[in-house]
């Protein structure tokens, strides 16, 4: 029978790997996952984080960009005037309900100044409490 | 009064013996299956953080099950919707006392069988008490008050029912070629050699009976080829009203009929606790080598074989269950009556003309 066979030959992988010998091939598929995690795709769209000039400012020039194309209406920026005329604009307040989100990465793709990208590799952001999932400018530039 | 506390010892150990093999036999379900299919099974249950590849699984599921709330609706039969699992279970239960672990050991110069009872009529206690396990399931469906519980409870009836004629027919022939109906000379009979080489085993003298025998009792588990009473997911069986523990015991019925019906296969086709070539001082090969041992070497030894042989069956039915789809109720219908009864007769008959030769 075919499942007999499947039983011996990973029960055959599992006890060498008991035994602590080293194969290519694995007895089972499964991760366990909080031990052991999957490697994310480097194009895997993450947590957000916002981008920084060399002095340390935001580079979002408050354009409202990915405000306009988010589709789960998530992201709320309020401008504020900045000095420099080459900048002209800051944000004075930049959120974003990560409990709104759904990680489309369309405010990544629409930003002109590549200052919102999604590639923390950060995917444990639960919490307990919708409040806490509101981020705010401090912890997206992190 | 010290054969009662013998009796009462013996008992006592059956039963740790088999409730704990029902306990673990969950946990082989799950790892079993789990490696058939490329998974781990459930490894988490811990104790202060050791879990030795999930082995305190049983207990945890226990607990949960002993926590769950005992609904019992308000529309059931009260008192007969309370009786119908531990009937069942009783039933099961009951059946551990016929089986023979082992000879006799020898303490202090009395002898004592490594049996609870060593019934006149051992064999056809065990499957009357099989048998009015039907009970428990048609008492279950009817007292649920529900309506597809009592298609399922009879659905189990009407299997089991079919189901039984060819479980009994299948041994008769065993019993015309080791003629007794006591479990313990049936194993004593296969002690003999064939030929003066091979061990007499029932599966070399009947292995049609076996054959039928095995797919019989296969339907008298309930389980998965067979489980049309059941239907865990799909269609609705006679347990549906059930829930905590009195669900777990029809669920431990289950995996108890699994042990017995390794017990059984076990004692009749596979020689009981008989290790081959073994008498009661030693090794005797067939060649006229001798390898003499203890008295408790031996004892020891055919102990551990009956319980290697029960845990391979037990393997073996948690495998068939894990690899075929469930029948339809016509194949169900058809294999028992068209199929195994008249194979059931042609054994008998063949096994008739080859003792009469």
């Amino acid at each position: 029978m075919i499942t007999a066979r499947h039983f011996v030959v990973n029960i055959f992988f599992h006890i060498l790997k008991v035994l602590g010998i080293k194969t290519k091939r694995k007895g089972a598929v499964t991760i366990q996952y909080p031990e052991e995690k999957k490697e994310l795709a480097s194009r895997h769209r993450s947590l957000h984080r916002l981008m920084k000039r060399e002095d340390g400012k935001p580079r979002c020039v408050a354009c409202m960009l990915c405000v306009t194309v988010c589709p789960s209406e998530c992201i709320f920026v309020e401008a504020a005037e900045d000095p420099d005329p080459e900048i002209q604009k800051y944000p004075a307040k930049f959120l974003i309900d990560l409990s709104r989100c759904c990680f489309c990465g369309f405010c990544v793709e629409a930003c002109p100044e590549d200052a919102i990208r999604m590639d923390t590799q950060q995917i444990e952001i639960a919490q307990y409490s919708r409040q806490d999932l509101i981020y705010d400018l401090e912890k997206l530039l992190g | 009064m010290i054969d009662i506390l013998i009796v009462f010892i013996k008992i006592v150990c059956a039963l740790i013996w088999f409730l704990t093999l029902t306990l673990y036999l969950t946990w082989l379900e799950r790892k079993e299956s789990a490696v058939i299919q490329d998974r781990i099974g459930a490894n988490r249950a811990s104790i202060f953080g050791i879990r030795i590849i999930g082995l305190f699984q049983p207990f945890a599921d226990a607990i949960k099950m002993i926590f769950k709330e005992d609904f019992t609706p308000a529309f059931s039969r009260r008192f007969l919707h309370n009786l119908a699992p531990f009937l069942s279970f009783f039933f099961v239960a009951i059946t551990i006392s016929a089986m023979p672990f082992g000879d006799f050991i020898h303490i202090g110069g009395r002898a004592i069988h490594l049996q609870i009872l060593d019934y006149n009529v051992g064999l056809l206690f065990v499957l009357a008490m099989l048998s009015l396990g039907i009970y428990g399931i048609i008492i279950s469906g009817w007292a649920s008050n529900n309506r597809f519980t009592l298609i399922g409870g009879m659905r189990g009836a009407a299997q089991l029912v079919s189901y039984e004629v060819a479980l009994g027919l299948s041994l008769i022939g065993l019993i015309m070629v080791y003629p007794s109906l006591k479990l313990s000379e049936i194993v004593h009979y296969q002690g003999d050699l064939l030929f003066g080489v091979i061990p007499k085993w029932g599966i070399l003298l009947q292995p049609l009976g076996f054959v039928i025998f095995l797919f019989a009792a296969l339907a008298e588990t309930k389980r998965v080829p067979f489980d049309l009473p059941e239907g865990e997911s799909e269609i609705i069986g006679f347990f549906t009203e059930y829930s905590g523990l009195k669900w777990g015991l029809f669920m431990m019925t289950d995996f108890m009929e699994i042990i017995i019906v390794s017990c059984l296969l076990t004692t009749l086709f596979f020689g009981g606790w008989q290790v081959p070539w073994l008498a009661t001082d030693g090794f005797h090969f067939p060649g006229g080598a001798q390898w003499l041992l203890s008295h408790w070497a031996v004892v020891i030894l055919q102990v551990a074989a009956f319980n290697i042989k029960v845990f391979f069956f037990c393997w073996l039915q948690v495998l068939i269950r894990w690899t075929y789809p469930r029948f339809r109720y016509d194949q169900l219908m058809d294999m028992g009556w068209k199929l195994l009864i008249p194979l059931s007769l042609v054994n008998i008959l063949g096994t008739g003309l080859v003792m009469s030769i």
